[in-house]
């Protein structure tokens, strides 16, 4: 699978309209090019609102880009995710490519544990193995035992990080995107993190990051990127 | 057509101004052609045009109707209420017909051609030929759980019955056991759900494959609806608890009957009780022929005869 | 035989067939626009949100594609087990009744609209089944309990009247009514509406759950973009009897493009 290109971004550009202001246009990219292979970590580069993260949420589908596309290797070909059917973009997201906020969408009343395992059962892994993979990751992370059963809600920032990063972990993506991910994590923490990558970068996958922390960036990027070299024009 | 026209020769002696039977040759006819569309249609509820009848609705206008509509000079008749001949709502309904048209009337179910009733099919079974009327408050069955008119005729046209299930599961569900007696549902030539009337449930099989001719009328509802002669017609129930009669520990205290439908009479304040045929007909003609029950003879057996009769009426 | 049982349907997001089509669907009363012109596929497995303001046409739309209300004008098929995908309006209204009986399955807001409050819980979810032809007492009270156990309704009340629940075990009733005879498609008009906010959490996570185990499909109304956030896969958002937008939930949400979206959105204190 080395050496197989797992995201291909093409022309992209996104503007944002924002029509209760007047119909303001706000541009962020254009006629962005970048493809990230198997085994790479291609780290997003440049100051804070250049659109590091806006670009990788176009990525996963979050954002809708305003013009290009951006195709990711899923079942065996690659397919543009801004023309793919919903459900197929859905499918995208389940099996292929995982996506590590900064901060964690809790839901109510789920526990940690569940949350954790949701990604594997809707997977198709069976419950008891999905238990196990769960708690060996939570516990890799060193979440305490105590929190399993309960939902993150009232958990600190870098406990609510740790499950975030968990539920994607826990399942292997060929293609990850990781936004800021050890932000609010102490040193061991942060290396633990940094392993996870690693491995997943061995194990083959495609990786984008986002890391503001120096010691990360170079343990984990086999390139950068600089996003403001795609800054879009203001439009007179 | 004149007042003159409508006159029958048959009418009894003072009443010359009323057509034969009470009913104007009109109605009868459209009473007739909605008797027959029931009966082409066994289980399905034919609207007519009811009219006013001389007595209050819930006094048989239905039943009256249907009778006034079928009874010709050679009939006998016999009306019951409660099983007995002798309250006073069935022997007004029998005197009536004796007065606007002179037919003759009986006690006998054998003798009799048209039996209007209430709330018992008689004991002593039917023969080919009879007609049984029934009186009936409320002809549809699913009314209790569905209160629009368009929604339950939706239901019997689809033959959509789940709903009528639905109240025996809840009677199972609190009683343990379907503990509908009266009025309990039926299924009339595998098609439509009918409401026998609030017949007891005991007379329910009485009417499968019943040589005589069933005929339902509910006047202040204005339907007709018929089970016909040798028609299929089967109590609901679930499979794992199936329909059941009624049955009683006791015979009758009058003529010792052991597979009739009882009436429990209270015979004083010391809780003593006896049990007697609802079909006052059927235990006398027992009792003629010699049958004794456990309290013949009692002091009270002759009164409690007529209280039981009595507060029935009141019914 | 447990007709119930929740049928562990395999995890396949990319049928090949829809199960419902909506074509050009518009619905006027008289000169008014209920809505116009809606078009849209829903697969197996799928929840579709619907949201908008109250007036906007949702609840029209939601009963012209459930085939409760006629459209004047397209068409709004159904994968029927019988026939395939046919026109729920082509159908006669006996077959269209029993698919919708069958087949489908409605969510009220109002849990008073759906359940018959004359007659216990129990029996109000054991109804359906029998609706189906179970003719078996000991069977149906059994999926009964199973359903009611999975909305976490307290089992020693099974027989009590609606009336005598609150609002939100009402709404709990309603949905183990609607789910009991594994419906292939549920419609939901503001299910959570009138419920207090923790018992809205409660259910909201109850119908998640239900939803992901069993792959059916579903469509919900609301004009709560958070209920729609939690539960739904895709959106389209409906202003004046007109879809302005449509788009995977997150997508519409985070980065709306109608500028009637973007005020939705902006109107939420926080989602």
């Amino acid at each position: 699978m080395s050496g197989q290109t797992f995201i291909e971004i093409d022309n992209l550009e996104k503007h944002f309209v924002l029509h209760n202001a007047g119909a303001a246009r706000i541009p962020v990219f254009q006629n962005l090019h970048l493809s990230v292979k198997s085994g790479e970590c291609v780290v997003l580069a440049g100051v804070s609102g250049v659109g590091k993260s806006t670009l990788m949420r176009s990525i996963y589908g979050n954002y809708l880009p305003t013009g290009g596309a951006v195709r990711v290797f899923h079942e065996g070909e690659m397919v543009d995710i801004t023309s793919a059917p919903p459900f197929q973009l859905l499918d995208i997201r389940r099996r292929t490519l995982g996506y590590v906020s900064q901060f964690l969408r809790v839901i109510p009343r789920i526990s940690t544990l569940d949350l954790v395992m949701q990604p594997l059962l809707d997977n198709g892994v069976d419950a008891k193995e999905a238990e196990d993979r769960s708690k060996f990751i939570l516990d890799m992370l060193q979440l305490p035992k105590a929190h399993w059963d309960l939902p993150p809600a009232t958990f600190s920032g870098g406990e609510q990080q740790r499950v975030n990063i968990a539920r994607s972990f826990v399942l292997d993506f060929p293609v990850m995107l990781l936004d800021e991910p050890t932000a609010s994590l102490d040193a061991a923490n942060r290396q633990r993190v940094i392993n996870l990558i690693n491995r997943a970068l061995s194990n083959g996958a495609a990786l984008i990051g986002i890391f503001h922390d120096e010691a990360v960036r170079e343990a984990v990027a086999t390139s950068f990127f600089e996003v403001s070299e795609f800054a879009a024009k203001e439009v007179a | 057509m004149t007042e003159h026209q409508t006159m029958s020769a048959n009418a009894g002696p003072g009443l010359a101004d009323y057509n034969f039977a009470y009913l104007d040759e009109q109605t009868k006819r459209m009473i007739r052609r909605a008797i027959l569309k029931a009966i082409a249609v066994p289980g399905y509820q034919v609207p007519f045009g009811s009219r006013e009848m001389p007595v209050p609705y819930g006094w048989g206008t239905g039943g009256i109707q249907i009778t006034a509509s079928l009874i010709g000079p050679n009939d006998t008749f016999k009306c019951i209420d409660q099983g007995a001949d002798d309250t006073t709502n069935a022997v007004s309904i029998r005197h009536f017909f004796a007065k606007v048209g002179g037919v003759a009337t009986t006690e006998h179910t054998g003798d009799a051609t048209i039996i209007q009733s209430r709330h018992r099919i008689p004991e002593k079974p039917l023969v080919e030929g009879q007609i049984m009327v029934f009186q009936v408050p409320q002809p549809e069955p699913l009314r209790n759980l569905e209160a629009r008119e368009t929604e339950t005729r939706a239901m019997h046209a689809y033959e959509e019955y789940g709903l009528q299930y639905v109240r025996l599961y809840e009677n199972i569900s609190t009683f343990g056991r379907i503990a509908a007696t009266a009025g309990y549902p039926v299924m009339v030539d595998d098609r439509y759900v009918m409401s026998p009337s609030p017949i007891p449930k005991f007379d329910n099989p009485k009417l499968h494959n019943s040589p005589a001719l069933h005929l339902f009328g509910a006047g202040r509802e204005k339907r007709i609806y018929a089970v016909p002669p040798f028609t299929k017609v089967e109590s609901l129930g679930f499979e794992d608890y199936p329909f059941e009669v009624q049955t009683w520990d006791e015979v009758c205290g009058l003529c010792g009957a052991k597979h009739t439908y009882m009436d429990e009479v209270v015979l004083d304040d010391d809780n003593n009780r006896m049990f007697v045929c609802s079909d006052s007909d059927y235990c006398a003609d027992r009792r003629a022929q010699g049958h004794r029950g456990p309290h013949a003879g009692h002091e009270l057996t002759e009164i409690a005869e007529d209280v039981s009769k009595n507060q029935e009426v009141m019914a | 035989m447990s007709a119930i049982a929740l049928e562990e349907r395999p995890l396949n997001l990319a049928p090949d067939a829809p199960i419902l089509r909506a074509q050009n669907v518009t619905k006027r009363y008289g000169f008014i626009t209920g809505c116009e012109d809606v078009s849209f596929e829903l697969f197996p497995g799928e929840v579709l949100g619907i949201v908008g303001e109250s007036g906007s046409g949702k609840s029209t739309l939601l009963n012209c594609i459930s085939g409760r209300l006629s459209p004047t004008a397209g068409n709004v098929e159904f994968a029927t087990k019988k026939h395939g995908l046919t026109d729920l309006f082509d159908l006669s209204e006996a077959d269209r009744r029993r698919v919708q009986r069958e087949e489908l399955g409605f969510v009220h807001q109002n849990p008073r609209d759906g359940l018959r409050m004359r007659v216990s819980a129990g029996a109000n979810v054991a109804e359906p089944l029998m609706n189906l032809g179970n003719r078996h007492y000991g069977s149906m009270r059994e999926d009964t309990i199973t359903w009611l156990d999975r909305v976490e309704l307290d089992l020693a009340r099974i027989d009590d009247n609606p009336r005598n629940f609150s609002g939100g075990m009402q709404q709990r009733i309603q949905i183990a009514r609607n789910l009991v005879h594994s419906p292939r498609l549920v419609f939901m008009d503001e299910p959570t509406g009138g419920l207090d906010v923790s018992v809205q959490a409660r259910l909201l996570d109850l119908l998640r759950h239900l939803v992901r185990r069993s792959q059916l499909a579903v469509i919900v109304v609301t004009h709560d973009l958070a209920v729609a956030r939690l539960l739904a896969d895709r959106l389209m958002v409906m202003k004046d009897g007109h879809v302005v937008e449509t788009g995977l939930t997150d997508q519409v949400l985070d980065d709306p493009q109608h500028a009637y979206t973007q005020l939705l959105v902006s109107a939420v204190l926080q989602i």
